[in-house]
């Protein structure tokens, strides 16, 4: 019982740290352009790493 | 929106640039924004489909001179380029045009922006939904598997931390859905959200105060699960709606060309075509689109006016006829004199008849709005008299109010609110495999509905550009070729194409509205219009060109336009589906009847102007007929928005895309599939609404009688949205052969 006084916090930060990543990922525009993004994944790039 | 709002929206106008006078982007200079030494413009790329596309552009323009960024969004076709120092905005222009791709001014409307918002808070709202939803559910399934162990304090811990999670997905994610309910409400009507929002702020209410009152059951998890399926379905709808890009910007893109005016001192200056006024002096250059009606001033002029009036011939004009804004001038640069102002000219016309027409279709009633004005009465009126039911009965205010939110709750029309939009997205995912770009995602419910199929003829049926015909003989073809390869006029290239690559003739004089001429072999030979060379003095519409060596008789070289490869399959097919065809044109009778004869379509209509065309489908309209239109040109966008539902070739003018509701590539062979498809969409989405009215005939039973606990909810509400999506996603096995 007393596990869960920890675990349901630790769960619900988790969660939230999550949510928080994705409203970052949507201010900053990731979701502005998805065919672009899928597209830009095929392109070569020249330089060699 | 009207024109001159459209203008409001460019900037930076008053720039005259002399470097970049002869470039056809000359005009771009005005909508370069500088911020200190860095300078940004945002350009409309058309055609660019891929990575490759993506990469050619990106890259090419990025090796440029001084450019720090250049990104293309390949989802809007938006490309922002900045750079430093003197590179003039038309050689970034010229860079991607020479790879062959459209290219103009993105003019940035308020619309856009306020459509991108929309876009990402319903993002956001889906995300913070979908978080409480998952963690409610955690918490809720605890609650459930420990039913009968799990002591009444802990039980009322864990509502009481559901209902702090729910509270903002029911506060910030729930807001699409109560204000699109207030503002019809305000009006005195209902909507899809009356009943959505209503089931999720009593399902919230009722369940704080169970918490409180350590009570049985608590809808926190309904509520947040109900606000995440919801939100998926209009977050689908936002996308496509965006995808669709608005008439107006497009119209816009159009009309930022910048003008050139002649001052009374004889100065040549590019100024925004806002400015013009009636009387001003005009140079139109070869290859430049009028933007405002005018009047010739030089002697002659040849234009392409496929896109006013949808002649494919060159037209000639003497001085004094009138240009139309949209016109395109073949000849060489000639003045005109400005009949009016740009928000007068035939351009603002049809952009006004656009308006009327989005107005008109926008007042469309889907079959989800249908559905809906059937479901919210029954509803409503169910939980009420549950309610009544049970007090009557003698059950307490507080079981008998739990048992009518909980109606309400499980008959919630979440599966109602999925079925249209999955079955849409789904539907313009295939479509777009199969080369068709859908925007909007009702026109498929007007697609389904069509009876009659009004075709315009240049650019949809026929290719548009005049080939020469198959009775000229060869040795015609290779000489006229000597001095055709030297001039970029249609039909010119037209001989030039028939003939191959071969020798020029030296020192080839273009005398504009004319023809071509040049000595071979010591003896004059020209190549031009029969009124030019001494027969057919009559003609203003040169379809026949004759070519006259030194004293010989006249050759004639005739030109025809013929007709895109499939097209008459398709006709057939259309017409053993049982669609009545007709062709509306504003080419010549001799010509419209010769192509509906070839493709045994019995109703046409020729030379009709754009009027005549909006208005022969005003007529079709008031008969009873649904009509799709399929049309490329100017002269056809009028008649594009008219429609019931509308189509259009990716070879099209923007203008013309933007009224229409969807764009095909290729000819019109795709559109036998599309209307298929369209069906087949429509049949799936009235399976999914008559599953939905049968979920509701069980469900209901079973919460008046007062078994729908949270478990109960939470298991019929998913069953309802996966199984409508699941039905949907079938439409993505659709193949062309069934």
């Amino acid at each position: 019982m007393s596990g869960i006084l920890f675990l349901i916090p630790i769960a619900l930060f988790m969660g939230l740290l999550g949510l928080g990543a994705f409203i970052w990922a949507v201010r900053s525009g990731q979701f502005d352009d998805p065919i672009g993004s899928a597209n830009r994944i095929l392109i070569d790039e020249d330089e060699p790493l | 929106m009207s024109s001159s709002d459209v203008l409001a929206h460019t900037r930076d106008w008053s720039l005259g640039d002399a470097p970049d006078q002869d470039s056809p982007f000359g005009g771009l200079s005005a909508f370069v924004q500088k911020s200190g030494k860095a300078q940004h413009l945002e350009l409309h790329v058309s055609g660019a489909k891929c990575a490759g596309c993506l990469a050619k552009i990106e890259k090419s323009v990025g090796a440029l001179d001084g450019v720090s960024e250049a990104r293309l969004n390949l989802s809007t076709g938006k490309f922002n380029v900045t750079w430093q120092g003197s590179l003039p905005a038309s050689v970034i222009a010229e860079t991607v045009s020479g790879l062959g791709y459209g290219i103009s001014a993105a003019a940035e409307t308020d619309a856009d922006e306020v459509q991108r918002k929309e876009e990402r808070e319903l993002l956001l709202a889906m995300g913070v939904a979908a978080f409480a939803a998952a963690n409610i559910m955690l918490l809720s399934v605890s609650v459930w598997a420990g039913a009968g162990e799990m002591g009444s304090n802990t039980k009322q811990i864990m509502h009481a931390i559901s209902g702090v999670i729910a509270l903002p997905a029911v506060v910030f994610s729930g807001r699409p859905f109560f204000r699109s309910a207030w503002s019809v409400l305000k009006r005195g009507r209902a909507n899809m959200d009356v009943p959505i929002s209503l089931a999720i702020i009593l399902a919230f209410a009722v369940s704080v105060v169970e918490t409180i009152r350590g009570g049985e059951h608590a809808y926190f998890d309904a509520a947040a699960m109900l606000i995440f399926f919801l939100l998926i379905g209009r977050f689908l709808e936002a996308r496509v709606r965006r995808r669709a890009c608005s008439a107006a910007n497009d119209l816009a893109g159009m009309s930022s060309r910048a003008v050139t005016r002649i001052d009374c001192d004889g100065n040549a200056i590019k100024v925004n075509p806002g400015v013009v006024a009636p009387g001003d002096t005009i140079l139109l250059a070869q290859g430049e689109r009028a933007v405002v009606d005018m009047a010739l001033s030089d002697e002659f002029c040849e234009l392409d006016e496929s896109l006013v009036t949808g002649e494919s011939a060159p037209h000639l004009l003497s001085k004094g006829m009138r240009i139309y804004a949209g016109a395109v001038n073949l000849s060489g640069p000639v003045q005109a004199k400005a009949l009016s102002r740009a928000s007068d000219s035939l351009l603002a016309d049809i952009s006004r008849m656009l308006d009327a027409g989005e107005q008109r279709r926008s007042a469309y009633r889907k079959i989800a709005d249908k559905a809906v004005a059937l479901y919210v009465p029954f509803v409503h009126s169910a939980a009420a008299l549950t309610f009544i039911g049970w007090m009557l009965a003698g059950a307490s205010f507080r079981e008998s109010i739990l048992i009518a939110v909980s109606t309400l709750i499980i008959t919630c029309p979440c599966a109602l609110a999925l079925a249209a939009p999955v079955a849409h997205v789904v539907a313009a995912g295939k479509l777009f495999q199969l080369g068709i770009f859908l925007k909007s995602g009702d026109a498929l419910e007007r697609f389904a509905s069509v009876d009659r199929i009004v075709l315009d003829k240049t650019g949809t049926l026929s290719l548009g550009v005049p080939q020469l015909s198959d009775a000229t003989d060869e040795r015609t073809i290779s000489d006229a070729a000597l001095l055709a390869r030297s001039s970029r006029h249609p039909l010119s290239r037209a001989i030039s194409d028939a003939a191959g690559s071969g020798p020029i003739a030296s020192n080839v004089q273009e005398i504009p509205g004319c023809g071509l001429e040049a000595t071979v072999d010591g003896v004059l030979w020209r190549l031009g219009s029969g009124r030019w060379i001494g027969v057919n003095r009559g003609e203003t519409h040169t379809r026949n060109l004759y070519l006259q060596r030194g004293d010989e008789t006249p050759v004639a070289l005739e030109f025809a336009d013929r007709l895109i490869p499939g097209t008459e399959d398709a006709i057939r097919q259309l017409e053993k589906a049982g669609y009545e065809t007709e062709i509306l044109s504003g080419d010549s009778n001799e010509r419209v009847s010769e192509v509906a004869k070839e493709l045994g379509v019995s109703r046409y209509t020729s030379a009709a102007s754009p009027r005549d065309k909006a208005a022969h489908l005003e007529v079709l309209r008031e008969q009873g007929h649904k009509v799709l239109m399929v049309g490329d040109g100017l002269n056809d966008a009028g008649a594009l928005s008219l429609a019931h539902a509308s189509v259009t070739p990716g070879t099209a003018i923007d203008i013309s895309q933007a009224a229409s509701d969807a764009v095909y590539s290729g000819g019109i062979t795709s559109l036998p599939v599309l209307l298929k498809l369209a069906r087949r969409t429509r049949s799936v989405m009235l399976e999914n609404f008559t599953f939905a009215a049968l979920y509701n005939l069980v469900a209901i039973p079973i919460a008046v009688t007062g078994h729908a606990t949270p478990l109960v909810a939470a298991l019929a509400m998913s069953f309802s949205s996966v199984a409508v999506s699941l039905n949907a996603i079938r439409l993505a096995a659709f193949s062309e052969g069934k």
